[in-house]
């Protein structure tokens, strides 16, 4: 048990590859946390799709003990946070469980949208907050300019920011020392019944369902018997561990401190994040506050591709949903699909995320549908209902008004790329509601549709502004406009899960730009197939995908009967990425891909 | 009855070098400093010995050399090979021993040996008419020493047939259709047209994987080259007998269609593949690749050929499928039937035939003129319906 004026508990916040997980890296090398032959780049970045994208998707908590300059060790706690705004849930939740915050800032880059919207969570969460200008060490960097901005932009101190390089080093010894002289200790009462908050919890195929907790008050120990008190669900403690970052068992957290349970939990739903653990006698009265629920925006169908697996997509999802209290699932059914699930997520990367790690980690083959926003249909009977699938629209006639959620978007763009981004919301029905220039950057504020922003808003910002654009968004409010449902017909087939709903201003555009692309996505078949997009009965755009005129082996020989039996089990394999709608094969990618735009 | 006998037994003997190797090539060939002849003539008994010893009685419809280039062999290799077949197994009366000939000077000059070792078809990889279309496929010839040998093996072989690659880098439609008019004229019955495939592991494999092979007709230019040379060798009377293969009637190689019948066949050399039937039950066979393994291999006691496992009888059906489908003809429902112990499932059929993909006619299934060049997403629905 440590002592509490020795522990510091922090989060690393800044916007999206500012340099979070490359200062984790530096922290835990020069605390000799981890072996310098064991260190990697971002090695908090386990996930294979982490590394691959080079991003923090999932938040990650470390334990590493500092001797200060005073003469005392100190243990820290660590959170290293995602930097996209779809994982903002991760940042909020972590910053529940710590007192303060580092905030990180590229110095060649200032303040970017998820700067603000970060830092607004750490003040809001009561954190103390060190501002750290990393990158100092490229040619563009800019402190003093960077700092003024700071205090310009959000309003705090930035006249002791710290100057480092995560890449180099420099500085980290300075970073260190701030945490324990100007970031306060935890408080709270050991001698009180525990009160633990749930931060965290995740599958593991060896351990089982692993609980992350940090301790508010009282003492836990291996062999305690405890209840989650929103569940009432009561375990016996099998493991208790820290992360540094490899689980190292641990006799007892006392207040303040942060690690990870094991209790052979079999329920999954079981565990809540946000919820308070406390034993199971004396415990305590009143729990945590808990945490707000996320909020999904974007939903999706999910279907496995072998209606085989719908338990196993099922069992994943189960154990996923557990690693992420942002995702939320129920089951669906579709005419054309059978058997699969409606998921909600925060955007459309997280869709793509969750999507890729269920089909990586639990080993599944999965069709997206289309995915769609949450639209309110105001029936003529007063009813209000909501539509997260477009396929389950009712009949217009008893429809009497459609709404569909705004968002009030944040974007900071070096001016000379202001025109584009001012014809890229205009073009996504947006409305101005401010501009303002801090220094050669632009900050708009634009009130769009979500619906327009959801799919690959994020994509055309970056690529029309060469990646120097940052984005912010929070929904506003639900607004009528006159909105449609369009169906896509392959093969003269209406495909449900490729609907969408559309403005009709925008439907001609959408439906021409929609069969344009299924055409290139839709392998060519031994027949023709038409691809239409309607509104009701009506064809707003119509292509042809001409049929298949060349798929023969040149040479087939004695030997080639078993290398050709081979090359169609291969082919067999392909196959299994795609789905059969009527007698059209229709690859899984289509579903997502068709709906990003190229304009 | 057992199944094979339907289309009968044959004899591949693979001969695995070659002068150089050509960018399009994966056959297994290698260019090899020293061969001892005499040497690999034993190993090819000694393994013939031992594959009769498998399946003995049998009737030898047809012995094929084939490469590399067995045109390197010299005739009394090919001879003591042929002696060996011939007192291993009954030779048919009208045995055919076909050997794969490159059309060079040095070749042609083995052309009378090989007649007199027994051989009486060649078949000569002449590839093009034209000597830039012949650099650029890495061809050692030129067109004038490919017609000087083809006029020879015309004059030393009752059948000759010859290669053409085509649908190759930058050609066009009217480049081929002067060049295959010639080809039909020069024609004694038989040729093998095939469209330039890029294979992996070759020069052009790499070189495609890599983009820098240019020139190469799109799918539907494709097409059209394919229905070009359906109507020049249609109206020259030499209809497309299997996708590749063009024969004025009677004139079709009859080893080759041991395999697209689906018949038995040893297959002897390095790489070589066979289907034998034991006792109703037919075994894949497949030797070892390395030139100088399979050597050593044919050389010990225990030799090459193993027959361990059998093909189910669904890995016959497919094989049936995708060796006789490639004929005009067809195959027989009842013999894919039998083979599967229970009957083809029809619907697969039904929808191809509404495609006019397929044709059904009494027992006979075949694939249409319109079905041929779509002939392996034909046989994916096909395969899939087993
Ligand atoms: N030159 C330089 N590059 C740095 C420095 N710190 C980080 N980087 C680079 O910046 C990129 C992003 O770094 P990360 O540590 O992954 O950034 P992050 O903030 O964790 O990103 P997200 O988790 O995706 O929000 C990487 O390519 C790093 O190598 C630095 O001090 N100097
Ligand atoms: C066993 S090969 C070679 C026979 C002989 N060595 C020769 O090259 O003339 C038989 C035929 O297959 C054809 N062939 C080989 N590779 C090919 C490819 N990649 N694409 C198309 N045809 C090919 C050639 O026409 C060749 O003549
Ligand atoms: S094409 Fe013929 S000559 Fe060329 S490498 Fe292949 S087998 Fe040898
Ligand atoms: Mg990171």
């Amino acid at each position: 048990m440590t002592q509490l004026d020795l522990i510091r508990n922090f989060s690393i916040v800044a916007h999206i590859d500012h340099g979070k997980s490359t200062l984790a890296d530096r922290l835990i090398q020069m605390t000799g946390t981890v072996a310098d032959r064991d260190m990697k780049a971002q090695m908090l970045d386990s996930m294979d799709i982490e590394r691959e994208r080079g991003i923090t998707i999932k938040a990650n908590t470390v334990r590493i003990e500092y001797p200060a300059k005073d003469g005392k060790t100190y243990i820290l706690n660590l959170i290293d946070t995602p930097g996209h705004v779809d994982f903002a849930y991760e940042v909020s939740r972590s910053m529940r469980a710590v007192e303060g915050s580092l905030l990180v800032v590229d110095a060649s880059q200032g303040v970017e949208a998820q700067t603000l919207a970060n830092v607004y969570q750490a003040i809001d969460a009561g954190h103390d907050i060190v501002p750290v200008l990393n990158k100092i060490d490229l040619p563009a960097a800019e402190p003093d300019r960077v700092k003024a901005q700071i205090e310009d932009v959000i309003g705090i101190d930035a006249s002791d920011a710290i100057p480092i390089s995560a890449k180099s080093g420099l500085g980290i010894a300075d970073v260190l020392e701030a945490i324990v002289t100007r970031l306060p200790p935890p408080k709270g009462d050991r001698d009180a019944p525990l009160k633990a908050m749930l931060v965290d919890s995740w599958y593991d195929a060896y351990l089982g369902v692993v609980v992350m907790i940090r301790v508010m008050d009282g003492v836990i120990r291996k062999g305690d018997r405890v209840r989650m008190m929103q569940t009432n669900a009561v375990y016996g403690i099998d493991k208790l561990a820290v992360l540094k970052p490899q689980m190292v068992d641990i006799a007892e957290l006392g207040p303040g401190e942060i690690g990870i349970f094991t209790a052979s939990i079999k329920q999954v739903r079981d565990t809540r994040v946000g919820d308070t653990i406390t034993h199971e006698r004396k415990g305590c009265e009143t729990a945590l506050p808990g945490f707000k629920p996320a909020q999904p925006v974007v939903f999706c169908g999910l279907f496995p591709v072998d209606a085989n697996d719908f338990e196993p997509l099922r069992d994943a999802i189960e154990k996923l949903a557990l690693n992420d209290a942002s995702f939320s699932y129920e089951m669906e059914t579709s005419a054309a699909l059978g058997f699969g699930f409606r998921c909600g997520f925060l955007g459309l990367l997280h869709l793509e995320v969750i999507r890729d790690r269920l089909e990586r980690e639990y080993d599944l083959d999965l069709i997206t549908t289309a995915p769609s926003v949450v639209f309110k249909l105001h029936m003529k009977d007063g009813e209000v209902r909501d539509l997260h699938n477009p396929a389950d629209m009712p009949d217009l006639t008893y429809i009497d008004h459609i709404e569909e959620p705004r968002i009030k978007a944040t974007i900071m763009v070096p001016d000379e790329y202001l025109g584009d981004i001012l014809k890229l919301c205009q073009d996504r029905r947006g409305i101005q509601l401010d501009l303002s220039y801090a220094g050669s950057r632009a900050m708009v504020v634009y009130d769009l549709p979500l619906a327009e922003v959801v799919f690959d808003f994020y994509d055309r910002l970056k690529s029309v502004t060469k990646g120097y654009a940052s984005f912010d968004y929070t929904i506003s409010e639900y607004r009528e406009d006159f909105l449609v449902k369009m169906s896509i017909l392959v093969n003269e087939e209406p495909v449900d899960a490729l609907s969408m709903m559309v403005h009709r201003d925008r439907a001609e555009a959408r439906g021409r730009a929609m069969v344009e692309k299924l055409k290139e996505l839709i392998p060519r078949h031994m027949f023709k197939i038409p691809i239409q997009a309607a509104i009701g009965a009506r064809v707003i755009a119509r292509e042809t995908l001409s049929a298949m005129r060349k798929d023969v082996t040149a040479k087939c020989y004695g030997g080639d009967a078993t290398r050709k039996k081979k090359l169609l089990e291969k082919q067999k394999a392909g196959k299994k990425r795609m789905r059969q709608f009527g007698k059209v094969e229709i690859p899984q990618e289509a579903f997502i891909s068709a709906l990003k735009m190229d304009s | 009855m057992e199944d094979w006998q339907a289309a009968g037994f044959g004899l591949y003997v693979h001969w695995p070098f070659c002068q150089s190797k050509c960018p399009y090539c994966d056959f297994n060939s290698h260019v090899a400093a020293q061969i001892d002849q005499r040497r690999w003539a034993e190993a090819y008994i000694a393994e013939i010995k031992r594959t009769a010893a498998l399946v003995p009685g049998r009737t030898l419809r047809t012995i094929f050399f084939g490469g590399g280039t067995p045109s390197l062999m010299e005739p009394e290799t090919v001879e003591a090979v042929i002696q060996a077949a011939l007192s291993s197994w009954n030779a048919a009366n009208d045995i055919e021993i076909t050997l794969e000939a490159n059309p060079g000077s040095v070749e042609a000059a083995r052309f009378a040996g090989y007649r007199q070792a027994g051989v009486n078809r060649v078949s000569l990889g002449v590839q093009a008419l034209n000597d830039t279309d012949l650099r650029r496929l890495g061809r050692m010839h030129s067109v004038t020493e490919a017609r000087a040998a083809l006029d020879i093996a015309q004059a030393s072989f009752d059948r000759v047939s010859f290669d053409l690659i085509y649908a190759r880098q930058d050609q066009t439609l009217a480049q081929w259709e002067a060049e295959l008019t010639e080809a039909l004229r020069l024609s004694s019955g038989h040729l093998s047209l095939y469209q330039l495939t890029i294979e992996d592991g070759t020069v052009f494999g790499e070189r495609h994987a890599r983009g820098l092979l240019r020139g190469l007709p799109t799918e539907d230019l494709g097409a059209d080259f394919f229905d070009l040379t359906q109507d020049l060798c249609n109206a020259a009377g030499m209809p497309a007998y299997e996708v590749s293969n063009h024969a004025k009637p009677g004139q079709e190689a009859r080893h080759n269609l041991i395999y697209w019948q689906a018949g038995d066949y040893a297959g002897i050399g390095p790489g070589a593949h066979g289907r034998l039937t034991r006792d109703s039950v037919r075994f894949p066979t497949a030797a070892e690749r390395t030139p100088g393994l399979w050597l050593a291999a044919a050389e010990s006691p225990l030799g090459v050929t193993d027959m361990e496992h059998a093909l189910t009888p669904e890995e016959q059906a497919i094989e049936y499928l995708l060796m006789g489908l490639r004929l005009s003809s067809g195959i027989s429902l009842a013999r894919l039937s039998a083979m599967l112990t229970h009957p083809y499932p029809a619907t697969a059929i039904d929808d191809l035939e509404s495609l006019g993909l397929v044709h059904v006619q009494e027992d006979v299934l075949s694939v249409t003129a319109k079905g041929r060049p779509l002939l392996n997403a034909v046989l994916e629905k096909l395969v899939g319906a087993l």
